[in-house]
């Protein structure tokens, strides 16, 4: 397909779209092989390697603190967190892979800029306290996106969702259980924990997308069960339960409008800034070079390696082939 | 089977040495390879590393859980609260991280050598030291098959990497003497069979490390083994970078003495 379609389902074969929308509004999944509209294999490509790409940054700002993680226990659950990221980026590039896209491809996108990854991992992470606060918050609002997009129509990626929440569960839960700890610690851990809050509570409210009035995909997503809910829908999900568990654990949200609406049932939060979510996205972050500069600097400084590995499984290759069996 | 308590004192202070030593080198080792999570040339490394990380720091975790039943202090006092001339870590494994290379000759050099002191270690007359070998060389399998595959990998690959691993093992092969070393109470701890003999465990690493050399095509080195007297060299600090890694590593842990924990 190109870009300049205005419509991009105008080329499809009217028959076979029909029973492709048939199948997804009965529930059935996608399978690789079985046909699909190209939009449908685009957006499936552009979100799920997004999301790769974003387990693979977000490896960086809490890796960043395995060297300082200040307890024996503190620092294997770190370590085991970001190799957990790792394990979901690769599950995801493989997810990608089963569209056509290619590893290579999604990794170039990604280093020449030219690829999305979450706005949330353009934040620096200036204490310890930012580790917990990252795995309370924004494992928090992972979790409540992938639990939707475990309902997601793509088989492949439904299942990469139904497995990294069950580990993401566990990230949220250590980082709940060091924040609580802080809040009651010392004063200086107090204060840390405070001070991780007022810096990351909005960039977690932000990472769960544009509001929906911007977010143009949405529509056509929802159609094709790609996206089960809104992002709107999603942040308030996040919002009704992270409020309450913050406030009860002795530290204040920074936003002075939130409010427990009774008529709803429902937390009310005051305006996100969205010109700082725009911004962040568009590349102009407080990290967004830093974290692109240190995913290439691993990358050129691990090109002969791979060039190592490759010569060598050629060479093994050309060896037993060379065999008569 | 000895109990803790038939030690005696000048067995239990051998023994209390050599087990912070053992998890001296786990701990500076794991921390060492934990810092490339993140940086790893692939992704599927990035995974591995963080696994060995994850093993040699719970292999110091086990050690000094064994110093801590001895009566030394906990495992959280002994890594973050003391200084590096109190650390018993062969210089070997707290150079900085290197290249690929470097971190997989070191990794390898460090995996030949619980290959051959864990056997042993389980035919420790102290039943803790036998039963904690045991959980470890489970684990040290993997690492070897890992860092060796990487040996060949690295020998049998580009110009490049073939000439990065020779300068890799020109640095750490000087090294490893250090690793094998005795420490001043090892010859008590050998004689009531509660630790290898170190003349004898270091034969042995060293022909494994040059008969995989090798076999990968690389020079045999001139393996000497240790002079008595290397032991000390974990004691000497001479150039200030065990001192950096633990500034690091213990910033957080020491910023608060009013915390009561992390």
């Amino acid at each position: 397909m190109t870009v300049t379609d205005r419509d991009p389902l105008a080329h499809e074969d009217p028959r076979r779209l029909a029973e492709f929308e048939a199948r997804i509004a009965a529930g059935e999944k996608i399978e690789p092989g079985d046909w699909m509209p190209s939009e449908y294999r685009r957006q499936l490509i552009r979100m799920i390697s997004q999301h790769a790409h974003s387990e693979w940054v977000g490896m960086l700002p809490e890796g960043a603190w395995i060297t300082a993680a200040p307890s024996l226990r503190r620092k294997l659950i770190l370590i085991a967190k970001v190799q957990d990221e790792a394990g979901h980026g690769q599950y995801l590039y493989h997810a990608a892979e089963t569209l056509g896209a290619t590893r290579e491809e999604m990794v170039d996108a990604l280093l020449e800029g030219r690829a999305k990854y979450s706005s949330v991992f353009n934040y620096p992470t200036l204490t310890w306290a930012d580790v917990g606060m990252i795995g309370w918050l924004v494992d928090g609002a992972a979790i409540k996106n992938q639990v939707m997009l475990a309902g997601c129509s793509y088989g492949p990626y439904s299942r990469a969702m139904v497995r990294i929440c069950a580990e993401e569960t566990f990230h949220h839960k250590q980082g709940q259980e060091m924040v609580r700890r802080y809040a009651a610690g010392s004063p200086a851990q107090r204060r840390m924990a405070q001070d991780a809050l007022d810096r990351w509570w909005w960039p977690a409210m932000m990472m769960l997308g544009p509001h929906d009035s911007d977010s143009p995909n949405t529509p056509l997503l929802k159609r094709w069960g790609v996206k089960v809910k809104t992002n709107d829908e999603v942040r308030q999900e996040f919002l009704d339960e992270h409020a309450p568990e913050l406030l009860e654990a002795g530290l204040s949200i920074p936003d002075p409008e939130l409010r427990f609406d009774e008529a709803t049932g429902h937390w009310v939060h005051g305006p996100i800034d969205w010109d700082e979510f725009w911004r962040v996205v568009k590349g102009d972050g407080p990290m967004n070079a830093e974290r692109l500069a240190a995913r290439r600097q691993a990358h050129e400084e691990g090109r002969w390696v791979r060039e190592a590995m490759a010569a060598h499984a050629a060479r093994a290759a050309s060896a037993t082939g060379a065999v008569p069996a | 089977m000895s109990e803790p308590t038939t030690l005696g004192s000048e067995l239990t202070r051998a023994l209390l040495e050599r087990l912070t030593a053992l998890g001296d080198d786990e701990l500076v080792l794991g921390h060492r390879d934990s810092e490339w999570t993140g940086h790893a040339p692939i992704l599927e490394e990035d995974i591995a590393i963080a696994n060995v990380a994850q093993d040699e720091i719970g292999h110091a975790v086990l050690w000094y859980g064994l110093v801590e039943q001895l009566g030394g202090p906990d495992p959280d006092r002994l890594a973050f609260f003391r200084d590096a001339d109190e650390y018993r870590n062969a210089a070997l494994v707290d150079r900085p991280r290197g290249d690929w290379a470097f971190t997989m000759a070191r990794q390898f050099l460090f995996d030949a050598y619980e290959a051959e002191l864990l056997p042993r270690l389980e035919r420790s007359s102290y039943a803790p030291v036998a039963d904690a070998a045991a959980k470890v060389r489970r684990e040290e399998l993997f690492h070897l098959r890992h860092s060796a595959l990487w040996l060949e990998r690295l020998a049998h690959g580009t110009d490049e990497s073939r000439r990065r691993l020779t300068a890799a093992l020109d640095e750490l092969l000087p090294l490893l003497p250090g690793l094998l070393a005795p420490l001043p109470g090892d010859a008590a701890l050998a004689a009531a069979g509660v630790y290898p003999e170190a003349a004898e465990l270091a034969d042995a690493v060293l022909a494994r490390v040059g008969a995989a050399l090798e076999a990968a095509g690389l020079a045999r080195p001139t393996l000497e083994p240790p002079a008595d007297a290397a032991g000390a060299d974990r004691r000497q600090r001479p150039d200030g970078v065990l001192a950096a890694l633990l500034a690091e590593m213990q910033s957080v842990a020491r910023s608060d003495p009013q915390a009561e924990g992390w």
